[in-house]
This record gives C-alpha cells, sequence and structure tokens, in this order.
C-alpha cells in the first residue's frame, strides 16, 4: 500500500476553521464526527469486555464437569456478555458509525439537534459505566433476557439486577435520542437534488433502525420500570400470586426484543449495501428492492415476537401466526441476499478486507437466515428453543451477520474517519482467522444443541461426544479471538503509520469521499447537487471529462489494480 | 463429492449428528420428521445459495481487462426469486399444519398399556389440555422448583387431595401407555425437557403448559431443565423410566403404601405428643 497513487479527481473543502484541541474540546463537543468517534472508541472498549467474558465462559465449557468458575460467576459472565454486546456494542456502534457517516453521506453539515447528539452518547457512557459498576458488587445473574420470576427481588436480591435495569433505561433513552436525531436529520438536511430515491441505501437502513428503536425502545423501558416497581415499591406486575403475570414480561421484553434483532442487523445490511458495489465495481443490483426489504423486514419485525415464546402456555393458534409471520420475514431477507449475489455477478471484484468481510457475511448469514426458519416452525423450535440450537443461531446472525458488517464498515470507513489506511495484510489475516474462528467456534454448537445440551449451563456430563464437539467451540472462539486482536493491533499501528488516505482512496459512490480525510469541522464548504444514487461517481465523471479533455480518457490516472469504472 | 456427502448424510451414525434426540415417543419421532423434511429442503438451498456465491467471487473476480457490466436490476428476475422463497415457505408451512395435530394430540394407549379408567386423577381443567381420543391417559402433574423435578401420580385419597404418590428427579412410568403431562412452577420459570419424548415446555408459575408422550421400549430417557432458573439450573437434571405396565402398577402402590405408613406413623406421633403434658404439647400443638 505504501505505493499507492491518490486517485484523480481530488476535490478538497478547504478548512474554515481552527479545529479545537485538548481533552476538553472532546467533552464539549458537539460536532457529530467527533461524537461519532467516541461512540466507535467506547462500544469497542465494551466489544472487548463482552468477547473476554465470552472466552472465560468458553474455557470453563472446554472440559466437562470442569471448576474454573463457580455457578454464579458463570451466570454473572452470560448475563454480562450478552448485555454488553447487545446493548453497549452492536446496537450503539451503528449509532457511532451512523453519527459520523449519516451527515457525510446526504450532505449536511452536522446532525439536527448537535447537542441532543452529545447528550445521546453520555448517556450511553454513563449506561455503560452503571452497569460495568456492579461488577465490583453483586453483577446480575439472570441472563440478559431476566425473566421474572428469575429477576425478582426474592430470586435476585442483588444490586446488579437494579444495575442492569438502569443500564436499560440509560442506554435506551440514548438510542431513543439518537433515533430522533438521524430521523430528523434524514428528514430535513439532504443534499439538493437527493430525493428519497436518491438515499444511500445505508442511510435507508438507518433510517428504518431509527423508526424501530423510537417504537421498541419505549416498550421494554416500560417493562423494566414495572420490573423495578416490583422490585423495590411493592407492585404485583409479574407476580402471579396478586394478579401479575410472568409472561407479561415474556411478552413485553420479546415486542421490544425481536426488533431489536433487526435494531442490530439492518444498518449492516446497509453497510454491506454500500461496500459491495464499490469493490464489485457494479452498481447495487436491485436498489428499490434493497430499500423496499429493509423497511418490510422493519415492519414484519414487530408481528413476530411470540416466536421466542413457542414453548410457553400460549394458544397454538397465536403460534402459528408467529410462525407465518416469520416465514414471511425469511422472503425480504431471501431477497436481499439474492440481490448482494447479483450485485458480485459480472462485476470486476477486488478482494479487498472491506469485501471479504462483506462476503463472509453473506456466507454465514446465510447459514443462520436458514437455521432461523428451522427455529421459526413452532414443533421443530420446540425441540430446538433453549439448546445450543439457538446459541449458534443467534451468533450466526448477530456475530457472523452484525459483527462481520460492523467490521466491513470498520475496514472501508476508517480512511475516511483517520484519514489513514489500515493495512490490508493484517486486515486479510484478521479476517481470515475471525471467519475460521467463527465457524470452528458455532458451527459445531447445533450439534451440541441437537444432541440435548441446554445453552446458559455451567457445567455438563461426559457423555457422548459433548467434551470434543465443546473443546472444537472453545479453541474455535481463542482463534476468533486472535482475528479481533489483529484488527485492534492493525488499528493502533495504522494510526501511526498508516497510509494517507486521500479523499477517496476507493474510488466510491456516496458523497462522504467528497470532502477529504478525516472531513474538516463544517463537512463541505460547497455541497453538490445530487443527481443519482451514486454522486461520487457523477462527480468523478464530470472532472474526469473537464480534465481530459480530447486525450485518452483517464487512462494514466487510474492506480494499477483498479479497473475503471463504466466510463 | 456431493454424492459423497450424501452418503455422509444418510448413514446411520452420521444422521445423528444433524438431527434432534427422537425416537422414544410418537410426537418426539414426529418432531423429527418433520424436522427432517426441513433439513433436505434446507441442504439445497444451501447449496445452491453458497453455491452461487462462490462462482460469482471465483468467476467474476478482478482481471486485467475485465469490465464490470453496469446493471441495475432486473424486475423479472427480482419477482422470480421472490416467488421462489415465498413457495419453499409455502411448502414448509403445508408440512407443518400436515404433522402438528400427531405431534400436539395424544393417540391412545396401546393394547398393552396400563389399565386406565376414563380421565380420573384431573386436578386441573383447561381448553388447551389435550386427551387422546379416548379421554383414558395417565395424567402426571410436573412440578419445576429450584432444583429438582417433582412428578405427582394421580391417587390421592385424601378429601384434600393429598396423597397421591410422587417421586423427584425419576419419572416411572408404564409403557405402551398415554402420559399426559400437566406441566406448573412452584418457584421460578424451568422448562420441561427431554429430548426422546418429543419438545420443551416452560414450567410458568401461575400456568398450566401440557404435553405428552407414549413409550413402547422400557429403558431411561434423561433430560434436563432448558430455560435458565438460577445457580442450579445446570444441575436440573430429570430422567423418565419406562417399565412393563405391571412393573410400574407394582411401583406406584408401594408408593401409595410407603405414604399411608407414613401417615399412619405422623398420625400417632401427633396422637403420643397431644396426649403429652408440659414442653412437648406446648411445642407440638
Amino acid at each position: 500500500m505504501a505505493t499507492y497513487v491518490a486517485p484523480v479527481p481530488q476535490i478538497v473543502a478547504h478548512r474554515a476553521e481552527r479545529e479545537p484541541r485538548g481533552w476538553t474540546s472532546w467533552i464539549t463537543t458537539t460536532d457529530h464526527k467527533r461524537i461519532g468517534i467516541m461512540y466507535l472508541v467506547t462500544t469497542f472498549v465494551f466489544f472487548l469486555l463482552g468477547g473476554t467474558e465470552a472466552l472465560i465462559m468458553r474455557l470453563q465449557l472446554g472440559a466437562p464437569e470442569n471448576t474454573l468458575v463457580a455457578p454464579q460467576v458463570y451466570n454473572q459472565l452470560f448475563t454480562m456478555h450478552g448485555t454488553t454486546m447487545i446493548f453497549l456494542f452492536v446496537v450503539p456502534v451503528w449509532a457511532g458509525l451512523a453519527n459520523y457517516l449519516l451527515p457525510l453521506m446526504i450532505g449536511a453539515r452536522d446532525m439536527a439537534f448537535p447537542r441532543l447528539n452529545a447528550l445521546s452518547y453520555w448517556l450511553l457512557l454513563a449506561g455503560g459505566i452503571v452497569f460495568y459498576a456492579s461488577i465490583f458488587w453483586n453483577p446480575p445473574e439472570a441472563g440478559w433476557t431476566s425473566y421474572v420470576p428469575l429477576s425478582n427481588a426474592i430470586f435476585s436480591p442483588g444490586g446488579g439486577q437494579d444495575a442492569w435495569i438502569f443500564l436499560i433505561h440509560l442506554t435506551g433513552l440514548s438510542s431513543i435520542l439518537g433515533a430522533i436525531n438521524f430521523y430528523a436529520t434524514v428528514a430535513n438536511m439532504r443534499a439538493p437534488g437527493m430525493s428519497w430515491g436518491r438515499l444511500p441505501l445505508f442511510v435507508w437502513a438507518i433510517l428504518t433502525y431509527s423508526i424501530l428503536i423510537i417504537f421498541a425502545m419505549p416498550v421494554i423501558a416500560a417493562a423494566v420500570t414495572l420490573l423495578l416497581t416490583d422490585r423495590h415499591f411493592g407492585t404485583h406486575f409479574f407476580d402471579p400470586a396478586n394478579g401479575g403475570s410472568p409472561l407479561l414480561w415474556q411478552n413485553l421484553f420479546w415486542f421490544f426484543g425481536h426488533p431489536e434483532v433487526y435494531i442490530m442487523i439492518l444498518p449492516g445490511f446497509g453497510a454491506v449495501s454500500e461496500i459491495l458495489p464499490v469493490f464489485a465495481r457494479k452498481p447495487i443490483f436491485g436498489y428499490k428492492a434493497i430499500a423496499a426489504s429493509t423497511v418490510t423486514i422493519g415492519f414484519l419485525g414487530f408481528l413476530v415476537w411470540v416466536h421466542h415464546m413457542f414453548t410457553t402456555p400460549t394458544p397454538i393458534v397465536i403460534l402459528i401466526f408467529a410462525m407465518l409471520a416469520s416465514f414471511l420475514i425469511a422472503i425480504p431477507t431471501g431477497v436481499k441476499i439474492f440481490n448482494w449475489i447479483a450485485t458480485l455477478w459480472s462485476g470486476t471484484i477486488e478482494f479487498k478486507t472491506p469485501l471479504l468481510f462483506c462476503v463472509g457475511f453473506i456466507s454465514l448469514f446465510i447459514i443462520g437466515g436458514i437455521s432461523g426458519v428451522f427455529l421459526a416452525i413452532v414443533p421443530v423450535d420446540w425441540a430446538l428453543n433453549e439448546s445450543y440450537f439457538v446459541v449458534a443461531h443467534i451468533h450466526f446472525v448477530l456475530m457472523g451477520g452484525a459483527v462481520f458488517t460492523v467490521f466491513a464498515a470498520l475496514y472501508y470507513w476508517f480512511p475516511k474517519i483517520t484519514g489513514r489506511m489500515l493495512s490490508e495484510g493484517l486486515g486479510k489475516l484478521s479476517f481470515w482467522l475471525m471467519f475460521w474462528g467463527f465457524l470452528a467456534t458455532f458451527l459445531i454448537q447445533h450439534v451440541l444443541g441437537l444432541d440435548g445440551m441446554p445453552r446458559r449451563v455451567y457445567e455438563y456430563p461426559n457423555v457422548g461426544h459433548l467434551h470434543l464437539y465443546n473443546l472444537i467451540s472453545t479453541v474455535g472462539s481463542f482463534i476468533l479471538a486472535a482475528g479481533v486482536l489483529v484488527t485492534v493491533l492493525n488499528v493502533v499501528r495504522s494510526l501511526k503509520v498508516g497510509v494517507a488516505a486521500g479523499p477517496d482512496p476507493w474510488k466510491a459512490n456516496t458523497l462522504e469521499w467528497f470532502t477529504t480525510s478525516p472531513p474538516p469541522v463544517n463537512n463541505f464548504d460547497v455541497i453538490p447537487r445530487v443527481r443519482s444514487v451514486e454522486p461520487m461517481a457523477d462527480i468523478r465523471r464530470e472532472v474526469q471529462r473537464r480534465t481530459s479533455g480530447s486525450t485518452e480518457p483517464g487512462a494514466a490516472t487510474v492506480p494499477a489494480g483498479v479497473t475503471q469504472i463504466g466510463v | 463429492m456431493l454424492s459423497l456427502f450424501t452418503t455422509l448424510l444418510l448413514a446411520p451414525g452420521a444422521m445423528a449428528f444433524f438431527t434432534p434426540g427422537s425416537g422414544a415417543s410418537p410426537n418426539a419421532h414426529e418432531i423429527d420428521s418433520l424436522y427432517k423434511i426441513t433439513l433436505y429442503i434446507a441442504l439445497v438451498i444451501f447449496v445452491l445459495v453458497e453455491g452461487a456465491l462462490a462462482y460469482a467471487l471465483w468467476r467474476f473476480r478482478a482481471r486485467k481487462g475485465a469490465l464490470a457490466a453496469q446493471i441495475r436490476g432486473n424486475t423479472r428476475l427480482e419477482v422470480g426469486w421472490t416467488v421462489a422463497a415465498a413457495a419453499v415457505l409455502v411448502v414448509l408451512a403445508v408440512f407443518t399444519f400436515v404433522k402438528l395435530s400427531a405431534i400436539q394430540n395424544p393417540s391412545n394407549s396401546g393394547p398393552d398399556g396400563a389399565k386406565l379408567a376414563g380421565q380420573t386423577g384431573v386436578l386441573y381443567a383447561s381448553s388447551e389440555r389435550k386427551l387422546p381420543p379416548n379421554r383414558k391417559s395417565l395424567n402426571i402433574e410436573v412440578i419445576g422448583r429450584q432444583y429438582i423435578w417433582q412428578f405427582v401420580y394421580p391417587g390421592a385419597n385424601q378429601s384434600d387431595g393429598l396423597g397421591a404418590p410422587y417421586s423427584y428427579e425419576e419419572m416411572v412410568v408404564p409403557t405402551n401407555t398415554t402420559v399426559t403431562l400437566d406441566i406448573v412452577s412452584a418457584d421460578v420459570i424451568h422448562s420441561w425437557w427431554v429430548p426422546e419424548l418429543g419438545g420443551k415446555f416452560q414450567a410458568v408459575p401461575g400456568y398450566h403448559n401440557y404435553s405428552w408422550f407414549k413409550i413402547s421400549k422400557p429403558g431411561i430417557y434423561r433430560g434436563q431443565c432448558a430455560l435458565i432458573c438460577g445457580r442450579g439450573h445446570a444441575r436440573m437434571i430429570a430422567t423418565v423410566k419406562a417399565v412393563p405396565p405391571a412393573q410400574f402398577e407394582a411401583w406406584l402402590s408401594y408408593q401409595k403404601k410407603l405414604i399411608t405408613e407414613a401417615n399412619t406413623d405422623a398420625k400417632v406421633a401427633r396422637a403420643k405428643l397431644n396426649s403429652q403434658t408440659g414442653a412437648g404439647a406446648v411445642e407440638n400443638p
């Protein structure tokens, strides 16, 4: 990469004002880019914490009847791991990326409500601190789903459960405020000419993410408030002995919990829809179908929560409805996968790290999507639910799915955020370690579930092949962790010695590549008029037309190995 | 390659690798066959889609002189694969509806099953509760509690419903007999799961959940609580021991005898304490 030649055209937006410096400027900032960076750093720290918790669990399960950690510690670990990864990593990491990128992609100079934006970040950090402070006292141990009665004051008297409730309140409020901000920004601050039909697909995804958050998060906020008053103020919302219902919790939790799944994965779908065309050197296949399927998935996501409750005492008619609604979701999801493959088809695919993570995501998500159909079938779910099959499924869609797309996005947008390229060699090493490590960890877990191993057990007997399968999974998890560490090293290394990226290192399609890397405080001095879904492709073509004149069209200005796009 | 894969898949040992525990009860058998239908359809889709992805990556990798086709979509193709995806799911839904009643609804006991009266010992009535067509089943109440399963058999001999035989951790049942389960909880939510006898069902405080099984082969079937219920969750195991009906009857009457004896002993002890004066009378009113 040292010999990288920045492509012509170079369009530079001049810096309008001096950037504030020093650590206080970070605390007081309302700049969406700085807030985005703080989001990204914070969430990655939590990602590493959540990953460490997972590794300790895998160590415990590496041998049958292992005594590395006590039962309550194991329960605390899986509660912290699930909660961290969902509420402190995957959901807010998209808020971080969207914070940084969304105004740039739509040609805006900041978010609609910059101070509210800063508040969103600080609420997230507060939630994380409140939650992690509990490790010095009594961490929660009722699982990230915190089913009552296990999470009530009788069965979970420790303060950790309350810390969990406050985490949900604080990060939930953070997400709601962020979502309102994203929605208002997209609705009002798009560049001239950027109609809804020219919105980048990542922005479509963030828009849907925001709407899902606005509808789903208040429900979990209400549910945990009921839990809080049950625990401390003598109410009986979930107490069957006093007219309450433990199933009310499950209904409220999953009414939020299933849209939450799409809150975590839809932005990843959006990122993939941005990245694939750039490295296939081809427009996205079926822009409208992808945008429409994003919105459809978002809507259907609110109808299927009961598929998490197939084993509860709920009338079969309702279960069947949830099954059919879940089947329906498989259709737009499948459509997306077909569209991505069609985008690669007949392209000229450059195997850069962001593309590898996208393709890795698609191949893993196909498996996660198919195992999801198994779980949607009511009687089959009776056999698979709450077993390691489910653990495998959620990790295929959330780790192989969402987290791989986060890494694709990181490798793709890191040059824009820092002005430096990440090392391709380390990036590819990281990808292959993560990919094979992931498969080793989670593929075998389907079989563990089929062999009757329930999830959330701190030990298992040495019968059948349980030991062998668990050992494979444990070894895989450390390979996966090594892959993540390589990316951490890559980031640290590139911040110091990374090759300068220039404004548009990938010859990409969207407006964020129109400004410098990193962009100045005001993002753009001049906001261009948008005439298609690929404004940068238009701009490059126009610049080339004006600069190359009558000479051979731009052959000398294209860096080696980069195929010229449609001239 | 593909044929090798198919051979591996169809080998009896390998099949267990790909399928859930089953085979001891008709409902588990039906779940297993529905799972297998899904698995075969899924494998075809898996190979097609991953194959298309791998082919595209290999065939359309960047090469000198190659130009990317600037295609933006193809409505006919896109409608086609949407309809195809929907069709597969319709097929799966049809298979599920075909199998559902055999999984949910208990069948009659076999001719050599335990002799049962028309439904007796019903502790609770509910529209969700399923009985076999002849309404004869052995109904066992399954009570989940931290961290042990309790099983209560029909045969309460006292007016207050007490005196029924019960056991902990190991459920003893007669073979070839339809056993219906009434699943409840005494504290937090648990989940009843013996893989070879059908699916999981949550034991939720304040609710009744129902399942059934009919075992043809004597033996011991193992399972454990499937839903996190606290620190002892991993050790909350359940076994179902299927024995010939005569042996079951003997076991059950022995349990009844033990309970009657224990009740008699307690009665004697109470009478003795009541007749005493002084400290004993105060402490044991």
